[in-house]
Formats: structure tokens, sequence, C-alpha cells
């Protein structure tokens, strides 16, 4: 139950190769933070490195006001789960659970409580004698996170728990850890994940981990409505959002921007007139996309392809502009639109627009 | 012709033998006894397959039979009969095995054995591991284990030569040509040890040259069982508070002690049939008498086939159980 400070942190192997740095991240006792971000963009670093089991080679990490740099992993009050579990095979689920505190040289009675109290929260209660390898997989990590759950840890730190799950336990195991999360509201959790589903559903804060620093920080939401640049834009959310190009052609509170495709679009993103003319990307998600039958369009395609998917529709179109991946999603059953010439528009306040990458919302 | 030469043909002769052997078979089976073609194609390759292993494992089969299995039954035989003048057996039932158990040098031979027994396998097990572990990490970790592992390729008599010089000792007025004679002088001895003709001490003196050649083994196969364990689990073990000794008896330990289990077993065979150093440094005088050199002089010297075959067999008994069991933890390990 902690505030985590990370003030500059780098991570440079060898002198020479950066991994990750200017690191800055405050997070809030009770918060649930989700480290996201493409493979080897270093969020399993940045987590093991708060964990203290890679060297900090830059910078200040501050649990609860202490600095921890130097500190071993077992004094920084940190538990972890691992991604293939790492459970001691040779030990029963008791025995698992109850190494650290007997490390700690914890009475028996202490143990057997803390134990106790895991087993029943994780429903391990059957289990306790068992050796890991008659476990299945979700039990095994339940007896992962029971481990973490003993020690009374100030943070807990989850290194893609759920990825050696099968997708339906995926789903069971990541509303069992919501739960969890809720039950200890004062926890501080730290969570790396590639999948956005779990980093949207869980968060309470995101960090996009991208180009060896932070790409944006912020709510599930915010970072879904308000991306602060391309790449988060594009990252969050599936399909990703379609980046047009275009010249800004009127300024003001709402910004009105001709695209290379056609049409013009409106965005609720202030503009000052010497912004005019600028060239800049917009940013419209599939599902924002609106079916327009009058001159107010923002661009008009010809659908390529269509994948009726029940709730919704998704129309792949020909080349728009420069761009030849537009995708559109639209509710209902469209199949008929397939081979057709469409004019598509959005709402102002759901248009993103891109001035070198960087969103105008934020400027 | 120049016996370099006549190794190389060897050499030709056997690994061509090898791989005529197996085109030569397989051509036999393929092409002319079923031929994968006509009505019967599919049960001919079937035939094939089948009987191609048997034909592959036949020679090795004959050769064990012959060389291994057949010699066992004719020791078993010779050890109940007595040799007579003129070529003449006679059967004594277990005459040879009593006198043999009534003998001191047999009971000193029994008795060593168990020490050798109970000393080389643990200490070449404990010293592999302790090398396994410390050459892990280090940037010239592989450096080492190739010099601890060398031994491995130096014959039991070489080795033993090696180290007779290591204990040889010199007058004391000469200088010492033996480094462990050196030493004890350098250190304040008084006048230099023939250490191999320390009773009881002695013993010792003939083991380390077999731990020294099995500690290489031991390592070898325990570095690539540390190597196996889930890189996890230690972490693990880290952030569960565990300081680098708990890491090694309580994780590292248990998670490889199924193949702790086959490497001791497998020193212990080798132990068992322990023959050429100490033939080579001792003969079993002062005291080192071991089992399989009492057979040998049983058998070699004394001409007693009786009695020599007898002895063979008490060492067949010692490492039967001792083999089964290294087989099926062997078994176990690689499930």
């Amino acid at each position: 139950m902690a505030d985590l400070k990370l003030t500059d942190v780098a991570k440079t192997y060898g002198g020479t190769v950066d991994v990750l740095k200017n690191i800055n991240l405050d997070i809030k006792q009770g918060e649930l933070i989700v480290f996201v971000g493409p493979s080897g963009c270093g969020k399993s670093t940045l987590l093991r490195m708060i964990a203290g089991l890679e060297k900090i080679t830059g910078g200040e990490l501050q649990i609860d006001g202490q600095v921890v740099n130097d500190v071993p992993p077992a004094q920084r009050g940190i538990a972890m789960v691992f991604q293939s579990y790492a459970l001691y095979p040779h030990m029963t689920v008791r025995d698992n659970m109850s190494f650290a505190l007997k490390l700690a040289k914890k009475s028996q009675a202490e143990i057997d409580e803390a134990v106790g109290r895991a087993a029943k929260i994780l429903q391990l209660d059957e289990y306790l004698d068992r050796l890991p390898k008659a476990l299945s997989g979700g039990q095994r990590q339940r007896v992962a996170i029971g481990r973490s759950i003993v020690r009374d840890p100030k943070v807990y730190l989850f290194d893609e728990p759920l990825s050696n799950l099968d997708a339906a336990l995926r789903v069971a195991t990541r509303i069992e850890i919501a739960q969890l999360k809720e039950s200890m509201p004062n926890s501080t959790m730290i969570y790396v994940t590639h999948d956005q589903v779990e980093a949207m559903t869980l968060a309470s804060r995101i960090v996009v981990l991208a180009n060896k620093g932070i790409a944006q920080v912020g709510t599930p939401l915010e970072l879904y409505e308000r991306p602060e640049n391309e790449f988060v834009a594009q990252f969050i959310g599936s399909p990703s959002m379609n980046l047009l190009s275009g010249e800004i052609v009127g300024t003001g509170a709402e910004t009105t921007i001709k695209l290379h495709g056609g049409g013009t679009v409106k965005s609720a993103a202030p503009t000052e007139s010497s912004d005019m003319g600028q060239t800049v990307n917009v940013g419209i998600r599939p599902e924002d996309m609106l079916e327009s039958s009058g001159d107010d369009y923002a661009f008009e395609g010809k659908v390529n392809f269509t994948e009726a998917l029940g709730e919704v529709t998704l129309l792949y179109f020909d080349k728009v502009g420069d761009n030849d991946a537009v995708i559109g999603k639209l509710p209902g059953i469209h199949a008929d639109l397939r081979g057709k010439s469409v004019r598509m528009a959005a709402a102002p306040e759901k248009v993103q627009v891109f001035l070198n990458e960087q969103s105008l919302y934020y400027r | 012709m120049h016996p370099a030469l006549q190794g190389l043909l060897t050499i030709v002769i056997g690994v061509g033998g090898c791989i005529g052997y197996f085109y030569g078979a397989n051509l036999l089976l393929d092409k002319v006894l079923f031929k994968p073609t006509g009505p019967n194609a599919g049960r001919n390759i079937n035939l094939a397959n089948q009987i191609r292993p048997w034909v592959f494992l036949m020679p090795a089969l004959l050769a064990l039979g012959l060389y291994l299995a057949y010699p066992v039954v004719a020791t078993l035989r010779l050890s109940f009969l007595e040799r007579l003048p003129g070529n003449e057996f006679a059967f004594v039932g277990f005459d040879n095995y009593t006198k043999m158990f009534a003998e001191p040098k047999f009971l000193e031979a029994m008795k060593n054995n168990v020490l050798w027994l109970v000393v080389v396998p643990a200490a070449s097990t404990a010293f592999g591991l302790l090398a396994a572990q410390l050459t892990d990490r280090l940037a010239w970790g592989n450096i080492a284990k190739s010099i601890i592992f060398m031994p491995m390729a130096i014959s039991f008599v070489g080795a033993a030569v090696i180290f007779k010089l290591v204990y040889e000792a010199r007058p004391e007025d000469v200088a010492q040509i033996g480094v462990l004679n050196h030493l004890y002088m350098l250190f304040g001895g008084t006048e230099p040890q023939q250490w191999l003709q320390i009773p009881f001490w002695n013993n010792f003196f003939l083991m380390i040259v077999l731990i020294w050649i099995q500690t290489g083994f031991a390592m070898v196969i325990l570095s690539a069982a540390l190597r196996g364990i889930p890189e996890e689990t230690v972490e693990a073990a880290i952030v569960d508070g565990a300081n680098p000794f708990q890491i090694f008896f309580k994780i590292k330990i248990p998670q490889i002690v199924s193949t702790i289990v086959v490497v001791w077993t497998t020193i212990t065979i080798a132990t068992l049939k322990v023959f050429d150093i100490v033939f080579a440094m001792t003969n079993g005088q002062w005291e080192t008498q071991v089992l399989a050199n009492y057979m040998y002089d049983k058998l070699f010297r004394a001409n007693d086939w009786g009695m020599g075959s007898a002895s063979a067999m008490i060492i067949m008994l010692m490492v039967t159980p001792i083999l089964v069991w290294n087989v099926y933890n062997a078994r176990k390990e690689m499930r």
C-alpha cells in the first residue's frame, strides 16, 4: 500500500544500448497501473526494475518516499507474479505460499493464518497439499497470486500473468483479478500486458510505452478518446484509428480540414489562424464513422470488401488519399455496400488532428 | 606396416563397415526382399519397417551377447569349479566362495571398496556441483569448465602415473620432485613421506585420483541440469527474500535431485569397478587392495580361476542393484 515515484529512470545495457530513458511516473496508492506497448518496448524491463531484478542504470525509484534503487527486491515490499507462474515445482501449494514467510522467520501460527486467508480468497483450500504439476493452468496462476498475497506487499507486480492461459480462462481470470483488486482497494498494483482488452478493463491508468519512453499516461477512456499522439491513437482500439492526411482550411474553436482524399471534416480541436495551410493527419476511429448522404462528408471511398460480424459490419475501402488501409465500422449488417462508393463523415468531437504526430487537443 | 597407418586403416574399415552395413541392409530390405511396388506395396513397406530396427540392432546384439552375456554365464560356471592339472575341472559347489571369504586380503578388499564407495561418488558429485554452480555465471567459466573436464580425457593408468609423481618421495637431501612432499617440506615437514605406504590414509590418496577424474563428468552433467532450471523460479525466490545459499539449497538442488542421483549412481558403478588406479599405483600393497584388483590377482597371477571368478561374481552382485536403480532414474529423468 504505497505510492511509487519514478524520476528520470533509465536502463542502459553495456553502457551503450538504451532500452528506456526519461521515465517519469507518479503512481498513487490504490491505483492499478497497466504498462502496455508493442513487444520489445521495455515494459517488462521497467517492471523488473521496479521489482529489483534489473539494475536501474539512471534516475531514481521511490517507494513510499524512500529511494530504493539499491535496496534488494525482498526489502522493497513488492511481490511479483510471473508470466510462467514460477512456482517451485518441488513444493506443495502450501509450501509455495509460505516460502517467503518462512524465510522472514514468521511464526508458524502467523504463516498458517496468512496462507489460510489467501487460500480462502483464491479458493485454493482443497489444493494446499498438492504439487504444482497436479494443478491446472488457472489454479497455478491463482497459487502464484496467493504467493504474493500472503506477503501483504506494498506493491503487487504482474508480468503478463494471463498470457499462458487459454482464451476462456483468460477472461475468467481477468475478472478474478479485477475482483481481487476491488477487495483490496488500498493496494497498489502494476500490471504488464500486451493485450489492450486487459489494459482497458483492468487499469485505473494506462501507461503506453514506445520508443524507449512513455508515449502517454491516462485513464483508459482518455487514451481512447483523446490520444496525445499518433502512436497511442493507433495502438489503442481495434481495428486501429484511420489516419488521413489533409490541410487546415479553417481555424478557430473548431478546425476545418480539407482531406487529400476529397471532402472536408470538422474537428473540435482548436487552432490559431497561424495554423492555416498546415498539413496534418486527421484521425477517425472506424466505429466513429457515419454514413453521409449529403455534401457534408469527410471522404468518399469505394468499398472493396466487407466483413459482417452481426452487430457491426467492417468496410474495407479502396485507397483514400494516400492511405490504402482505411476501415469503417457501421452498426448492423451492410454487406450490400460492397463495390459501391460511400460517403463517410464523423462528429467533430470524435475527430483527432495530429500535427507532426502530436495531437492538437493537447497544444 | 607402420602402427599409425594400421590404426588409420582400422578406423576406415570400421567406420566404412558401419556405413556399408547400413546402406546394404537398407538396399536388401527395400530393393530386394520387400519391394515397395506391385500389389503388395503397402504391406511390403510395413514389413520392411518392422524388420529394419532388428537388422540395425543385430551387430550390437551379437557383440554384446558374445562379449558380455556369455562371459557372465561362463564366469558363474567357473566360480563353482576347481581347475585340476591337465585342464580338468571338478565341481566344488560354494567352496571357492567360502575359501575367499576366509581370506584376510579379500576382506580387506571388501572393506576398502566400501570406503571407496562412500567417499568417491559423494566427493565427486559435491565437487562437480560446486564447480558447475561457480563456473555458471563467470565470463571465463567455460575455460574453467574445460580445464576441470580435461582429466576425463586421460586414461586411468595415465592419471595414476601423474599422481604417482605427485606423491613421489626422494631422499631428504635432494630436491623433492613430488609436489606433495615439496609442499610438505615447505610447510615444516621433517622428512619426505612415502604417502602411498601409510596404511588406511593411502586409500584416500588413491581415491583422489578417481575424484579428480570424475568431478569433470559430474560437473558437465550437473551444469546442464542447473541451466535447465527455470530462471523465473530463481527470481521468484529472490523476490521472496532467499539469500544465495537458500536459493542453491532450497530452490536449485531440489529441482535437479534426479540428475544428482543419476550422476551419483553412475560414479558409484565406476568406483565399484576401480582397478587400473590401484593396479598402477600400489597393486594392492600396504592395505590398499580392492575387489577388482583382487580378482585380477587371483585370475591372472595365481591362476586360480575358481576364486577369481567367484570374486568377479561378487563385484557383479554389488554393481547390479545400483545399475538397475541408475537406469530406472535415468529413464525417469527422460520422461
